[in-house]
Formats: C-alpha cells, sequence, structure tokens
C-alpha cells in the first residue's frame, strides 16, 4: 500500500467514485440553495435598510440590493423560514462531511495544476471548503450561545455566505452537467475519484447513502421538535429549545433572553419607576404608566416568537394596545410612519430596535401587556414589549421603555 | 519531453472568466467580511477547511480502519456495520452539539434561556445507548430474518 496521499493507490476505499459524489452534490446543489435563499429572506426580515439599529452590516453595498420592506403577513412567515433555515442546515452537515470524504483524494492531485484554468479552480475550491465549512460552523456555534468565533454573528455568517456563495455558483456551474450525466448512466465512467486498488467493500454504496441519511434523519429528528409545543418541543433531544417548557401557566413558553440575563432590575420595572415615553415626530410627548396604558382601548392578536436561532413557539394570545393607536397619541392620526423603539435593557445588540411603518399600522402589532390571560412575565418583557406579525423576535422588543415614531 | 502548447497551459477560458467573476464577488464580501480581526477570521475560514481535511477526515479514517483490522483479525468481518453505524451516528451528534454536550455553554444557556439545567450529556449517553441498543437487535434478529443461516461469510452488500 502506498504511503503518500499523493499517491492515487493510498486511497483504497471502493466507495468512492463518481456516482456517490454526484449524488451528494444534487442533494446539496437543492440543500445549499435553499439555505442561502432562506439565509436572504431571514437578513431582509431585520429590515436592515431602516435604520442603523437593525443593520449589523451597514457596509453591505450591493450585497443588500434585493432588499424589500419586510411584511407581516403571512404572521407564520419568520417562523417558516427560520425554522427552515437552522434545521435544513443541521439536516445537511452528513450530506456535506460525506460530500467532502469522497472527494478528499483530490485535495492530494498531482500536479497541482495542470493549466491556469486548474489552477484558479483550485483556489476556488478553497473559498468552496472554507466557506461551507465556515457558515456550517459558524451558524452550530451560534444556535449553541457559543460565541468563540471572532466577530459579530451577523457580519460573519452574512458575509462569509457571500463569499462562499460566489464559489458554490461556479463549481455548480462547472460540475452539475457532469454531475448529471453521472445519475443518468448507468456504467460508471472510469474517474479519479475510483480507487485503482481498491479495499474488498464493508459496504455497498447505496448501503453508505442510507448511512449518510440515517445520519441526517437522526439530527432532523433531535432537532425539529424545537419549533413546535407540547410534546413535539419533548423530541428536540439535543436542540438547544427543544426539551420541557421553562416554567409553566400562561408564561411558559420559550425564552429568548430573560430578566437577569439581561440585567433588568425589578425596580426598574415596578408601578411607582416605570414609565413608557411615546414621542411623535412633532416633539410631541407623553408619558404614560402602566394604569394609562391598560385604560387605553385593548386588542388581540395570536402571534408566534420565532428566533434567528432557528426555534419557534406556536402562537400566543397576546392583549394589548395597538402601536397605531400609540402613533395616534401622539399626533399620527393617519398613516402610522416608522417607530424607533428603545429597552430598559442596557446592553445587547438590538436593546434598540426599529420597525417600518407597514409593521406599526398593522392591527395586529402591539404594545403588549398580557399574554395567554395573565399579565407578562419579567421573562417575557413586563412591563411592556413588542409583538408584530412576522418579526424576527428580536425585533419584539421586551421591556420596552419609549417609542420614537418618524420616519427613520 | 516536447513542453505541452500555451492553450494547453491556459486551458477552458470559459472556465477562467467563470472563476474570475467568481473571485470578484468572492472579493468584494471578503474585504468586508474580513474588516475587523481579520488573521482570526481568515485563519477561521482557511483552518476550517484545513482541520477537516487534515486532521478530522485521517483521525476517523483511522478509526475506522481499526475497527476494520479488530474485525478481521477475530474473523468477524460481517459485525463491522452493526458497530460502526451505531458509534458513527454517536460521535455525528457529538460533534454538532459539542458546546451543549460537554457543558461548555451551560452557565450562558441557563442564564439566557431560562431553562432548568438540561443534562444534554445524559441525553446524548441516552441516545448513543439506544443507537448501540438498536443495532444490537437488528443484528439479533438477523439469522432468524435469513431463515437461520450463519451469518459469517463475504460482506453482505454488494459493491456499487
Amino acid at each position: 500500500m502506498a504511503r503518500s496521499p499523493f499517491s492515487p493507490s493510498f486511497w483504497r476505499s471502493p466507495l468512492r467514485g463518481p456516482w456517490l459524489t454526484s449524488v451528494l452534490g444534487v442533494v446539496l446543489l437543492g440543500g445549499i440553495t435553499v439555505l442561502f435563499v432562506t439565509g436572504l429572506v431571514s437578513y431582509a426580515a431585520y429590515n436592515p435598510d431602516l435604520s442603523p439599529v437593525n443593520d449589523k452590516t451597514p457596509d453591505k453595498g450591493v450585497l443588500g440590493f434585493y432588499l424589500f420592506s419586510w411584511p407581516t403577513d403571512p404572521h407564520w412567515l419568520y417562523r417558516l423560514n427560520q425554522g427552515v433555515h437552522v434545521t435544513l442546515g443541521i439536516t445537511l452537515i452528513p450530506v456535506l462531511l460525506a460530500k467532502l470524504w469522497s472527494v478528499v483524494p483530490r485535495l492530494f492531485t498531482l500536479p497541482p495544476a495542470r493549466s491556469l484554468a486548474h489552477a484558479l479552480e483550485r483556489l476556488s475550491l478553497l473559498l468552496l471548503v472554507g466557506g461551507a465549512l465556515f457558515e456550517f460552523v459558524t451558524g452550530v456555534l451560534n444556535v449553541q450561545l457559543d460565541y468563540i468565533f471572532p466577530g459579530s454573528f451577523y457580519t460573519l455568517h452574512f458575509y462569509g455566505a457571500w463569499v462562499f456563495i460566489a464559489a458554490f455558483v461556479a463549481h455548480a456551474v462547472l460540475k452539475t452537467p457532469m454531475a448529471l450525466r453521472n445519475l443518468r448512466q448507468l456504467r460508471e465512467e472510469q474517474n479519479d475519484l475510483i480507487a485503482p486498488n481498491p479495499a474488498e467493500p464493508t459496504v455497498s454504496r447505496r448501503g453508505a447513502l442510507w448511512f449518510v441519511g440515517g445520519g441526517s434523519l437522526l439530527l432532523f429528528g433531535t432537532t425539529v421538535g424545537q419549533n413546535f409545543d407540547g410534546p413535539l418541543r419533548r423530541t428536540a433531544l439535543l436542540a438547544p429549545h427543544g426539551g420541557a417548557e421553562p416554567g409553566s401557566g400562561p408564561g411558559g413558553f420559550q425564552i429568548n433572553k430573560t430578566a437577569a440575563y439581561a440585567g433588568i432590575r425589578d425596580a426598574d420595572t415596578s408601578e411607582e419607576a416605570w414609565r413608557l415615553v411615546v414621542v411623535g415626530a412633532n416633539g410631541h410627548t407623553v408619558r404614560l404608566t402602566r394604569a394609562d396604558l391598560l385604560a387605553m382601548p385593548h386588542h388581540s392578536a395570536a402571534l408566534p416568537i420565532a428566533c434567528v436561532e432557528g426555534w419557534s413557539t406556536s402562537d400566543q394570545w397576546w392583549r394589548g394596545v395597538r402601536l397605531r393607536d400609540l402613533a395616534a397619541l401622539v399626533g399620527h392620526d393617519e398613516d402610522p410612519p416608522d417607530v424607533l423603539v428603545e429597552s430598559l435593557q442596557q446592553r445587547g445588540a438590538f436593546r434598540r430596535a426599529a420597525l417600518r411603518a407597514n409593521q406599526v399600522a398593522d392591527p395586529r402589532s402591539l404594545l403588549a401587556l398580557a399574554v395567554n390571560g395573565e399579565d407578562l412575565t419579567p421573562d417575557h418583557g413586563y412591563p411592556a414589549r413588542i409583538i408584530v406579525p412576522a418579526a424576527p423576535g428580536v425585533l419584539n422588543t421586551k421591556w420596552v421603555a419609549r417609542l420614537t415614531f418618524g420616519d427613520l | 519531453m516536447r513542453r505541452p502548447e500555451l492553450p494547453v497551459l491556459i486551458g477552458n477560458p470559459l472556465q477562467i472568466l467563470l472563476l474570475a467573476c467568481s473571485f470578484a464577488l468572492a472579493g468584494y464580501a471578503g474585504v468586508r467580511l474580513l474588516d475587523g480581526a481579520w488573521f482570526e477570521i481568515a485563519l477561521w475560514f482557511v483552518g476550517a477547511a484545513v482541520v477537516h481535511d487534515l486532521v478530522l477526515v485521517p483521525l476517523y479514517g483511522a478509526a475506522d480502519q481499526t475497527l476494520l483490522r479488530t474485525f478481521e483479525a477475530a474473523d468477524r468481518r460481517t459485525w463491522i456495520p452493526y458497530i460502526r453505524v451505531p458509534a458513527a451516528l454517536s460521535l455525528l451528534l457529538l460533534l454538532v452539539w459539542f458546546p451543549l454536550i460537554t457543558g461548555r455553554v451551560t452557565h450562558r444557556y441557563t442564564g439566557a434561556t431560562g431553562h432548568p439545567p438540561a443534562d444534554f450529556a445524559t441525553r446524548w449517553l441516552l441516545l448513543t445507548a439506544a443507537l448501540f441498543g438498536a443495532s444490537a437487535m437488528v443484528f439479533a434478529i438477523g439469522p432468524w430474518r435469513s431463515g437461520g443461516g450463519r451469518r459469517e461469510g463475504s460482506g453482505r452488500g454488494r459493491p456499487g
């Protein structure tokens, strides 16, 4: 047996070959396309072009070319999009690992480059493989709150995705026709991936594919439940928001950041201390106690909490004051404008967040004071929180202290 | 030996154009990606590929070879899948959920989410036990399903 990986006879697995690589490649072509599109959609959901407080990537330039006003319908839009993005990403990990395994002998090709085109293609593969792993690793770490990557998750994952997709599209254009040919032909072409001196097989290629699919199914089955309540959530055995709900009763549903973690003190949220400051475009300012808010007309909305980390709750029954009624209170009787929402929270990436006029105008957009028939719990944003249909979780600001209406 | 012709050295011009286009977009996003702790970010990007190809792949390849040799030495080649599949699936779960299973984020996790300190390590061990248990069951009913035939012999799978 050859000792050097640069020798073709070093690689002995009888599984490697164009058929296996092509099957895995076609699965990734579909899967990664969905990941990229749902990622772009998730980015747009933050309305980064609305206000600097929503924008973690102000240098995006043309990469934000497709941005649009994020809608409020259907109200489960972000929940579905982000559930697909994260769950599919985790499900594809075995496929990615298998695909990389199937082509690893090519890393040791000699001569390193046969032509300029080949040299450029190999350089592009560094961006492809490095980019894919970078995106999967930052995503998987972020959903587990393990912030060891060097910088803001939003910046790294967003720009990393564009570097990766540039290499991915080139790779797909160069390789997809060949992959489809490999799959259509029953007989396998001779190819550098086929071991010249294969070891005795321990499993068939179909068996190997079942194995990869089994890995995906296992990850899917222990993750997807974190998008549902009750018994289904308990099936998500290893997902961060799987298992039992945190607590019971009306407030016993998933929490992104607790009051204690966000540094919210009871002294700041008490009836005596807390005031909601509402400012209009003309400088018109009102200060409201919680009792003032309770005296205003109340409305209900059944809306979920859906997090960028790929977990969500089913619809909760929120009750509170419409944002457009609060806008009217400070002079915006017709066509409510955008609003800047500020939390009592002293630190945290989204302690200030902006909502667009279409979100403010939606009759289901509330400054909620109660959920599921009871006052909000401290962890769900007592004394008052924002809840907007289809908005990402972090834009549903908790412990609201100030609303500034006006075009942003 | 004759030197290759110039067109051979250059390769497909369409491919070069496509890759130039790809590098331009990657460069545009790349300077923004590296705006910050550029060295560390580049290290993560390139390091991910290097660690995977030169550490992770040889590591699991060697583990698999060890398994193979052990069972071949005992003349029990057909038993390999019953160990390999549950072991690999268990390691896959460990790889993906490493921060939660090892408990390195427990403090932040319980503080942020309000979840009771969940014992992910125990859940992972139970899942591992279930995987090996299921494998043992398939192994046990194997000869019964194939009409009591002996399991020893050549590999079950036909090479594709």
